[in-house]
């Protein structure tokens, strides 16, 4: 084992960097640009049971060291992803991808993990309870613990890989929602998705978004979700997987301080599509300086 | 794509607020006209698309317009200065659908890429004519440099201070068109898209998050399926558009 790798619910992991869903599609537009080989999986494009357009545009909104994005779950439905898309990863990454799943009903949620769950590729399912750009899905299933308890099981009853609930920042207590996922069975807890927010353009006096608000995610947000990482690693047993806002090596240091197992890198990609590269190649430098010599002995050590 | 550190050589004022920047650095991601740049700057989180209005192997134009944060900072920016920037993004024009006497339309900042299009177009010996539309005549620019190509050029204005009168349709009746290939604000691509009477291709603007295809920020529906403006456009044949707004 070399002094980055990690070990995510008994998958080992090369180095704990990680594309977050929705910044990286299937891979293979970032597969163009690098050997995407070198990182230590990829979340691929949140996937539903049938394909979805998504929400109308303007869907991007820049803010202060971030952005806002109401994307609202585009993709081409979980039989293309397993037709169509899977089969052009294989000819661009050789690890197991994170499968990362939504949907609107629990069945729904049953449906498409069991279906990605039979790809030999996937080697983690990530199920998404908290995309706030859709009604009737996504979100509300993270914001009631019995809710996301319900999703939970659901998924295990079909799935024999590994799960991680991915959950929403827009709630009272975040703690509470992760303990129910891990009572539920799950074997990993990602978070944080993107934070509820909205912009108005003066001239038209209008939200920049066309769905009103949108996820603000990106640099901004990093106190937020490293607080978040911290008080859910506290209080559950399972792997936590941090994200929000990370964007360089030492972030990634900060996050595993915190108690990640491993870290997930979002809106940095849209902005320097090589991040993600260029935190794997700058870790073991950063790594030094902090006198750190295997990263599994940060994890929640502060 | 390609990310590259290009040093800026010119930023020089075309009009009030239209400036001309021109860049050195690798250009060799650049394969079409009509496909655009992504420019990082300092203090702003997304990259800021702008199309290329021409190229050679060591050097990028592009005129932009001053509309907000991004180009402002842009505007203030001195020869010497550097930029980060991500080249060779979208499809751009294809030229093999353009026949021998091509029309291009230009409205406004929809004129530069025509200026790269109009070049590789006479570079194939084509008759090429252009049609660039501006709200009055303290906005124009390009048209000698138009000509300059060997293009046959007419200038509108919408106040008739300059060129004839009106918009780019009231232009192009009695141009012998084979193709027509456009850039412009929404309104005027659906009216040159009705007023034509031939294929052709015109170049769609949204907010986008990455610019590479990544994010399905600026995602649009048309008559052969889901694009991203970003990374399937700019451009799209006349024939798969589905105007929604």
């Amino acid at each position: 084992m070399g002094k980055m790798s990690v070990t995510r619910c008994g998958i080992p992991l090369d180095n704990p960097v990680i594309p977050a869903s929705g910044t990286f599609g299937y891979g293979y537009e970032y597969a163009e640009l690098y050997d995407i080989n070198c990182l230590g999986t990829f979340s691929f494009k949140g996937t539903t049971r049938e394909p979805r357009f998504g929400n109308p545009t303007p869907r991007i909104a820049e803010c202060t060291s971030g952005m806002i994005n109401a994307v609202g779950l585009q993709n081409p439905g979980v039989e293309k992803v397993i037709v169509e898309e899977l089969p052009k990863l294989k000819t661009c990454f050789r690890k197991p991808v994170m499968a990362n799943v939504s949907g609107f009903s629990i069945e729904d949620y049953a449906y498409t993990c069991e279906k990605l769950d039979r790809q030999e590729q996937v080697g983690w399912l990530e199920v998404n309870i908290s995309c706030p750009n859709v009604h009737g899905g996504g979100m509300s299933f993270g914001t009631d613990p019995k809710a996301a308890a319900e999703v939970t099981r659901a998924v295990k009853a079909v799935t024999t890989k590994p799960v991680l609930v991915k959950l929403t920042p827009n709630v009272t207590d975040i703690v509470s929602i992760a303990k129910a996922c891990e009572d539920a069975g799950a074997d990993g807890i990602s978070l944080i998705n993107t934070m509820l927010g909205m912009r108005i353009n003066l001239r038209t006096r209008k939200p920049v978004i066309a769905n009103t608000m949108g996820g603000f995610s990106g640099p901004a947000i990093f106190p937020v979700a490293l607080r978040m990482v911290y008080q859910v690693a506290h209080a559950v047993k399972i792997p936590v997987v941090g994200m929000g806002g990370v964007s360089s090596a030492e972030d990634v240091l900060e996050m595993m301080m915190a108690g990640a197992t491993a870290v997930e890198v979002g809106a940095a990609n849209l902005v320097n599509p090589y991040i993600c590269r260029d935190i794997v190649e700058a870790l073991p430098e950063v790594m030094a300086n902090y006198k750190i010599h295997r990263l599994e002995d940060i994890i929640g050590g502060m | 794509m390609k990310q590259g550190i290009f040093e800026i050589s010119e930023n020089t004022p075309l009009t009030a607020d239209v400036m001309r920047m021109v860049l050195k650095g690798d250009t060799s991601a650049i394969t079409a006209p009509g496909q655009f740049v992504n420019i990082a700057l300092d203090g702003l989180f997304l990259r800021r698309p702008i199309s290329v209005c021409d190229w050679d192997a060591s050097s990028l134009t592009l005129i932009y317009k001053v509309v907000g944060k991004g180009t402002a900072k842009l505007r203030t920016m001195a020869p010497g200065e550097t930029l980060d920037v991500l080249s060779g993004l979208g499809n751009g024009y294809d030229l093999s659908l353009t026949g021998d006497h091509p029309l291009l339309l230009g409205g406004g900042v929809g004129v530069p890429p025509m200026y790269g299009l109009a070049k590789a177009l006479r570079a194939q010996g084509k008759t090429v004519s252009v049609i660039l539309g501006f709200n009055t005549a303290s906005e124009v620019f390009y048209a000698q440099q138009f000509r300059d190509l060997g293009a046959q050029v007419r200038v509108t204005t919408v106040d008739g201070s300059r060129g004839i009168q009106g918009f780019v349709t009231d232009a192009m009746a009695d141009i012998p068109y084979t193709h027509f290939c456009c850039c412009g604000p929404e309104p005027m691509l659906k009216a040159v898209y009705r007023a034509s009477t031939t294929s052709g291709q015109m170049s769609f603007e949204e907010r986008m998050g990455c610019g590479f295809g990544a994010c399905m920020g600026c995602s649009c529906k048309t008559l052969t399926g889901y694009k991203r403006i970003c990374k399937d456009g700019p451009v799209m044949k006349k024939e798969e558009i589905l105007w929604e707004k």
